[in-house]
């Protein structure tokens, strides 16, 4: 808990939602006929509306990207360290919204949201929601906002997919998009990994085929073995090394099966926390959203043509140690912005912490989109072109 | 203004597509862009000078020529490709050349002139592998490992039958001297060159 909110927080908030009732039609061909959106906002919205910046989060993350919901809380939102006043999302020059994604289980419609047609929760029910309907659906709670064209849109990760899919979907609509640890579709690698966290979820007896609320009970120990997986797969080689090396908790090994290593009980305590605040439903339809999603499908498999009318100007950030999203695959993206012709900048980061380094604010790093973010708010100043 | 961006800016057509490989802190494509409305890309490898070309408002790609070369653009993307003091510090300067003319229809290179008098007087008063201004580093901390003469830059465009469509000599200040025209190879510090298939 913070005693004091620091100088460079956007300090206390408090999430919205509001309604939206005209129906999504979804990729997948089902339509939800009414949903709710949770999000946050952070600075103020000028009045041409022309500094609006939108943060999609990624896997597990949610609207609550920075600042506080109360005194209490013991950690500010989960991108905090780029949110604030003088970080490289500048709330005294940017209107920031924050949203949770449609499937989410922080407040957004989701499996944990209670199906108007039956009256009981979704569960397994909730329709599959891909990247582009997520953006879809934030496209509408711009609309509600009043913003018809965001200054850029930002993402890590899952998030930079979505950052991605609004450029292609919505052309005139977006100025900048910052695209960082991300990736224009996944490979056999990544799809292998989310079908390994998926089993662990659904072979869990208590499971019960998504239904397991209707049980008073949740698979826990499947979700905790998904994210452990997953887990493993943000973090570098190297940092896991510095991190845990090969220490134990005790001096002489116990000669059984208990977590000894403190890297083991690292990840059954995160495994653990994370089953306790995170839905098995929602894990398994965003793991599902990320093996969809490959905006050049729909257009022959080439990514060139996908980003053809493109309007946007294009930030693409990668970290030496990503494995999870590579470098090539962020190099894979710039190379079809440059032959179709987009107005494109690029980095590789060199930073330890693998995957996870697109949450952790590196000199190199916030300074360079420290950079780029102030010449977007200097586009702001002058209208909204 | 430096003269050799002058130079070089004279040598471009309004809206030509542009790739600036080792860009540096972006000032020529910034240039370029106020003055010539180009378009395109600098490429640089210094995390330093990134930050300051995305500060410029050049478009910036990280990218290690030794390593990756120019193998992810494509045949004839760019109406010209420049490389302004970064042949010499190249592993491969010979297929780097190719790789440009590959990409452009024309290329402009500057690079240090190692046949300078300056140089040559170096060498055999002292004995000694040359320094000056434009050449500040010791023999074996020098990022420039394939210093050559204006003489032996022809030569290589004469056996790769790359046409020499402008040459321009300037002292390291980027200034023209009269007598740089005279004794190119003996007089000019710095070459800018034009060329094309």
């Amino acid at each position: 808990m913070p005693e004091t909110l620091p100088a460079n927080s956007v300090g206390l908030v408090t999430p919205q939602t509001l309604q939206f009732n005209e129906p999504l039609n979804l990729q997948g061909g089902k339509v939800l006929p009414s949903y709710e959106l949770i999000y946050e906002t952070y600075g103020q919205l000028n009045a041409q509306s022309s500094n609006a910046v939108l943060i999609c989060h990624a896997l597990s993350g949610h609207h609550h990207a920075a600042g506080y919901n109360s005194m209490d809380d013991k950690k500010p939102g989960w991108w905090d360290s780029c949110i604030g006043p003088g970080k490289p999302i500048d709330t005294n020059h940017f209107f920031v919204v924050c949203l949770n994604n449609l499937g989410g289980c922080n407040g957004s419609t989701g499996p944990v949201s209670i199906n108007p047609e039956t009256g009981k929760l979704y569960g397994p029910d909730f329709p599959i929601v891909t990247v582009k309907d997520w953006v879809q659906s934030q496209a509408c709670l711009a609309d509600k906002l009043g913003i018809k064209q965001w200054a850029a849109i930002i993402g890590g990760s899952l998030g930079g997919m979505q950052a991605l899919q609004w450029s292609i979907d919505f052309p005139d609509r977006v100025r900048h998009a910052v695209i960082i640890a991300s990736t224009s579709k996944l490979t056999a690698q990544n799809i292998a990994f989310n079908e390994v966290a998926r089993k662990a979820i659904t072979s869990d007896p208590h499971f019960y085929e998504g239904r397991f609320y209707e049980h008073n009970t949740i698979p826990k120990k499947g979700l905790m073995l998904a994210r452990m997986v997953g887990h493993i797969t943000y973090l570098s080689d190297a940092s896991m090394g510095e991190k845990f090396g090969r220490e134990t908790r005790n001096k002489a090994f116990g000669f059984n099966f208990d977590a000894e290593f403190e890297v083991e009980k690292y990840l059954n305590y995160q495994g653990e926390r994370f089953s306790e605040n995170f839905d098995a439903n929602t894990y398994l339809l965003m793991t599902r959203a990320l093996d969809y999603f490959d905006p050049a499908a729909d257009f022959d498999g080439s990514l060139e043509q996908a980003f053809r009318k493109c309007l946007s100007k294009f930030l693409v950030i990668s970290f030496s140690t990503d494995w999870r999203f590579s470098p090539e695959r962020s190099e894979k993206i710039v190379d079809a912005m440059v032959e179709a012709g987009k107005d494109v900048s690029y980095a590789e980061i060199d930073a330890p912490h693998g995957h996870d380094a697109f949450l952790i604010p590196t000199p190199r790093y916030t300074e360079l989109f420290t950079a780029y973010m102030e010449k977007v708010a200097r586009e702001c100043q002058g209208g909204s072109q | 203004m430096r003269v050799d961006l002058e130079i070089i800016q004279d040598w471009i057509a309004p809206g030509s597509r542009v790739l600036d490989v080792g860009c540096g802190d972006g000032t020529l494509m910034q240039h370029l862009q106020k003055h010539k409305q180009v378009t395109g890309y600098g490429l640089e490898i210094n995390s330093s000078l990134i930050t300051q070309c995305v500060r410029n408002g050049v478009n910036v790609i990280e990218q290690d020529l030794d390593s990756k070369g120019l193998g992810n653009f494509k045949d004839n993307s760019f109406d010209v490709v420049v490389m302004t003091q970064a042949l010499q510090a190249l592993r491969q300067p010979d297929l780097m050349l190719d790789e440009m003319l590959r990409l452009g229809k024309e290329c402009i290179i500057t690079f240090p002139n190692f046949g300078h008098w300056s140089c040559r007087y170096y060498l055999t008063r002292k004995g000694r592998m040359p320094m000056s201004k434009s050449l500040p580093y010791t023999w074996y901390n020098t990022p420039n490992i394939h210093l050559c003469t204006f003489k032996d830059f022809e030569a290589l465009c004469h056996q790769k039958d790359i046409y020499i469509l402008n040459r321009t000599v300037v002292d390291r200040d980027h200034r023209h001297r009269w007598f740089n025209k005279m004794w190119p190879n003996l007089l000019g510090e710095i070459a800018i060159y034009r060329v094309s298939h």
